[in-house]
């Protein structure tokens, strides 16, 4: 039987500003055999995503697909007329997109959209598509099966939007499923659930399915055959055990190495506890809206939050979206007002607005935003960035302001051309390196990174990650390093901090990170990163939280208690969970004992071993 | 278009005629017509006294309303002028007026909403206000009390576009502020400890010059059509002067012959303004070749 995809010679070409050809994706052939997953795997700029949407016979604006062969499900794509193509998309092959949130009108309800495509293309009536519906959010998981399809997509959570994006795109019994990077957008306790269901659906189904991702973890769990892809090229492709095992290709095993994050942690620069630590925050509580009678504002983001930061010690802190850590950040760089408790910054108290703090103290403390794409502006080239901040704290202008500009730039590996640039003509790692070279230029002794690794590819984060480990052994400043991937965190961070909707749940060493016990929320979070290796997902034991507590919602009790799959009813739902010092030297937010903790823990892993 | 050159960043010197040279190229087909049509009226504006045939007011022909001839190439007016010399003196006054009216507005308006912008919450809501009641204020019938009440003159011509057109000026400028002062880039300059008006000044202003320079145009036409409708009434500009807007209303009574004399100010108020709006949709935007891959 001839494969459901064939590719022969797929080439993409657009052309550039000053109408210079540029080819996107070069000479690509791979087929697909009915019922497999295929993987693209690649960095930003790969030609991946150009790829699966060529398959759909689509090229974004601009773009020329030409190939010898593109067929799929024994239609030639590239030959389609426009009515054809409408015919042929959505009910041939369908498309899951990466952000379901932008992929929703927020105006219809999730039904509505749902079985659009059956409708739209003829292919069932309203009633049976509804049923149809109803059928495969049972199969992908969703709470009230009958009832979700009556919502508006704000009023489901990120990871079911997205699990329904995957409905819409299979309830016309498609013959090819392009996924393009589904779980990316998500946190890893949601990304696992995710990825479940999507298998179990692809199997059930026995679709024939395109994965495009940057995550080889993600991939060793969904993909029967991997293609290696860089600068639209094909460097590698092989069944899925060969391509993680035994990859071929220098490059494949770079990605790999990069993956795997190693352990860059300075000599915690001997930081006797005996010193005034360099940032201590006591009893912080903060958050957004109006305050009320005990001056607490109306959403309460930060609840009582303690730590300390030693000088030239890094303190990462961990959480999903909404636990509260980017608005930490911002309390402590004074762009958002504590409503209580203190920072002290070499044990002076800070205030809490910006407005009101000395200059002096403001260049102490610089902060780094998640986005270099937003956080340079557009309109200053490189030197005008850097030389803000030189004249503005130091005074430094004209040459002596551009020697420094130069330093900078060799000090965060960037050639000194680069200083007449604007943001706009850099690339995400250039940016993001400008972007912690702005907090240097104040000679700063603390920087806090709100997820700068985040948006960027592996590769590429990893040299962002060994700079930041570089920049602590020369210069001894101290990091606040944010984000919500354990693994990264364990590898560069001396103390870890973990938060749960605004608390800390877990705070210790990274040595006590290693190995349970851990609260359960961390327990979660390092049992959801996906190990690179086939058959993960299988043997990770599913945790079904009991169902949700129904308790009179105090506002002390334990904030993970709904999702806990250790609760004590009768206890976590009743009395607030006490601090408890586990052995190891961390603090622990709850109220099992460390020898449980520890065997829950223990449990995990001997399941992840068989 | 001064506005550009004195705000935006200044490129590096050697490389602005490049600079210019390298926009022409990129601009797409109507852009640069537009751009010509634009630059055509700039300089007829500018040099058309000295270039033309005759005396503005001169009666020179004995026939009126005639066509098109060596003589007269634009033909003769209701009285026997030269059509063509003035069109030329009253293209000086409707791009004039309309130049310096669109950019007192723009100017104004978008200061204004830096100022509010960079200022508390109450300040922003006073002027927001303000501005919102001036919107409410019917134009042309704003512009008819002044007249009325002042008399018509330059001075006071320039102060009523400049009324009408700073309220959506100010409004357009003060929500791109609004929107640009919670990019990551102003947070960090203000974690930084950078006063408002540097914020106001260094790092938004220079991001809103690319849609307020598109909204000047917008307004640079208003202002035109507004002016030939005001002297269309007759209580624009003032004989013996004319603007293209008066030359239409004083030789309405050719129209019946289809006489140059009234087709030709009106085919220039046509030319002028399709030209700066062609011109302003050929401008590149800034975002729209950010569609990276994922």
């Amino acid at each position: 039987m001839s494969p459901l995809v064939e590719v022969r010679g797929l080439s993409v070409a657009a052309r550039d500003e000053q109408g210079a050809p540029v080819t996107l994706v070069r000479d690509v052939s791979f087929s697909i055999p009915q019922g497999e997953v295929l993987a693209l795997i690649g960095e930003s700029g790969s030609g991946k995503t150009t790829i699966a949407l060529a398959l759909m016979g689509y090229a974004r604006a601009g773009c020329g697909v030409a190939a010898e062969t593109l067929r799929v499900a024994g239609v030639d794509v590239l030959s389609l007329s426009a009515a054809e193509r409408v015919a042929f998309r959505g009910a041939k092959v369908s498309y899951i997109a990466q952000s379901a949130a932008s992929a929703f009108n927020p105006s219809k309800t999730i039904m509505d959209q749902v079985v659009e495509p059956a409708v739209i293309h003829g292919l069932m009536s309203r009633q049976a598509a509804e049923a149809k519906a109803v059928d495969l959010f049972r199969s992908l998981a969703l709470p009230d099966p009958e009832g979700i399809g009556r919502r508006y997509p704000h009023q489901v959570s990120g990871g079911q939007l997205q699990r329904l994006m995957a409905a819409m795109a299979l309830i016309t019994d498609p013959a090819l499923v392009v996924l393009d990077e589904p779980t990316t957008a998500l946190d890893v306790t949601t990304q696992i659930d995710a990825l479940r269901v999507f298998k179990k659906v692809v199997r059930e189904r026995g679709a024939t399915a395109v994965y495009v991702s940057h995550d080889l973890a993600v991939v060793a769990q969904m993909a029967d055959r991997i293609v290696v892809l860089r600068q639209g090229e094909i460097r590698e492709a092989g069944g899925t055990d060969q391509v993680l095992h035994a990859p071929s290709d220098p490059y494949t095993r770079s990605l790999m190495a990069a993956a795997r994050p190693q352990v860059r942690a300075a000599p915690a620069a001997a930081a006797s506890s005996e010193t005034t630590p360099l940032l201590q925050v006591t009893g912080l509580s903060a958050g957004y809206g109006r305050p009320d009678a005990q001056g607490l504002p109306r959403a309460l983001i930060l609840k009582d939050i303690d730590f300390a930061i030693q000088r030239g010690a890094t303190l990462g802190v961990i959480g999903e979206s909404g636990s509260g850590k980017s608005t930490l950040a911002r309390v402590i760089a004074g762009l958002l007002p504590a409503s209580r408790g203190q920072v002290l910054l070499n044990g002076q108290a800070l205030a809490p607005e910006l407005a009101r703090r000395p200059r002096e103290q403001l260049r102490r403390i610089q902060i780094v935003f998640q986005n270099a794409d937003t956080a340079l502006n557009p309109a200053q080239t490189v030197s005008r960035v850097l030389g803000r901040p030189l004249e503005f704290y130091h005074g430094l202008k004209g040459a002596a302001q551009q020697a420094r500009v130069a330093e900078l730039l060799e000090l965060i590996r960037l050639p000194p051309a680069i200083a007449e640039r604007r943001a706009g003509e850099l690339s995400g790692g250039q940016k993001q390196r400008i972007n912690l070279a702005r907090a240097l230029a104040a000679d700063p002794d603390l920087i806090l990174c709100d997820e700068v690794t985040s948006a960027l590819d592996t590769v590429v984060a990893a040299a962002i990650l060994d700079l930041m480990a570089d920049l602590r052994r020369e210069l001894g400043v101290s990091f606040m390093f944010i984000s919500h991937d354990i693994s990264t965190v364990r590898a560069v961070c001396d103390d870890i901090l973990v938060l749960y909707s605004g608390r800390t749940v877990e705070a210790g060493s990274r040595s006590a990170f290693q190995a349970p016990p851990f609260h359960p929320y961390t327990d979660l979070l390092v049992a959801s990163v996906p190990e690179m290796r086939r058959g993960w997902l299988e043997e990770t034991p599913v945790r079904r939280a009991p169902a949700p507590a129904r308790v009179a919602a105090g506002g002390s009790l334990c904030s993970f208690l709904d999702r806990c799959p250790m609760r004590v009813d009768g206890v976590c739902d009743v009395t607030p969970p006490p601090r408890v010092r586990l052995s190891d030297g961390s603090q622990v937010l709850c109220h099992r004992t460390e020898r449980q903790l520890a065997a829950a823990g223990a449990q995990r892993s001997e399941v992840g071993a068989r | 278009m001064n506005m550009a050159t004195d705000l935006a960043p200044t490129p590096t010197r050697p490389s602005r005629l490049r600079g210019l040279t390298k926009r022409w190229r990129t601009l797409p087909l109507a852009g640069r017509v537009g751009l010509s049509l634009v630059i055509f009226w700039i300089l007829a504006a500018v040099f058309g006294r000295m270039v033309a045939p005759y005396e503005v007011g001169a009666i020179v022909s004995d026939d009126v309303f005639q066509g098109f001839s060596a003589a007269h190439p634009l033909g003769s007016d209701y009285l026997g002028r030269d059509v063509l010399s003035r069109v030329l003196s009253g293209a000086r006054y409707t791009v004039g007026l309309a130049l310096a009216g669109a950019m007192l507005a723009s100017t104004t308006g978008t200061t204004l909403a830096l100022f509010a912008a960079a200022s508390g919450r109450w300040v922003d809501e006073a002027m927001s206000r303000l501005m919102d009641a001036m919107i409410s204020l019917p134009s042309k019938v704003l512009a008819l009390v002044m007249v009325a009440a002042f008399g018509s003159s330059i001075p006071l011509l320039l102060i009523i576009a400049t009324v009408t057109y700073v309220p959506g000026a100010y409004r357009i400028a003060r929500s791109l502020a609004v929107s640009l002062n919670q990019m990551d880039y102003v947070q960090a300059a203000r974690a930084r400890g950078e006063g408002r008006f540097y914020l106001a000044w260094s790092e938004i202003l220079p991001n809103m010059i690319h849609p307020m320079l598109a909204d000047f145009g917008l307004r640079f036409v208003f202002v035109v059509l507004m002016l030939s409708g005001l002297s269309f009434l007759g209580l624009g500009v003032q004989p013996p002067n004319a603007d293209l807007g008066s030359l239409v209303r004083e030789n309405t009574s050719g129209l019946g012959d289809g006489a140059p004399a009234v087709l030709m100010p009106a085919l220039a108020i046509a030319t002028l303004t399709i030209g700066v709006n062609l011109f302003i949709d050929g401008l590149p935007r800034r975002g729209r070749r950010s569609d990276g891959e994922a």
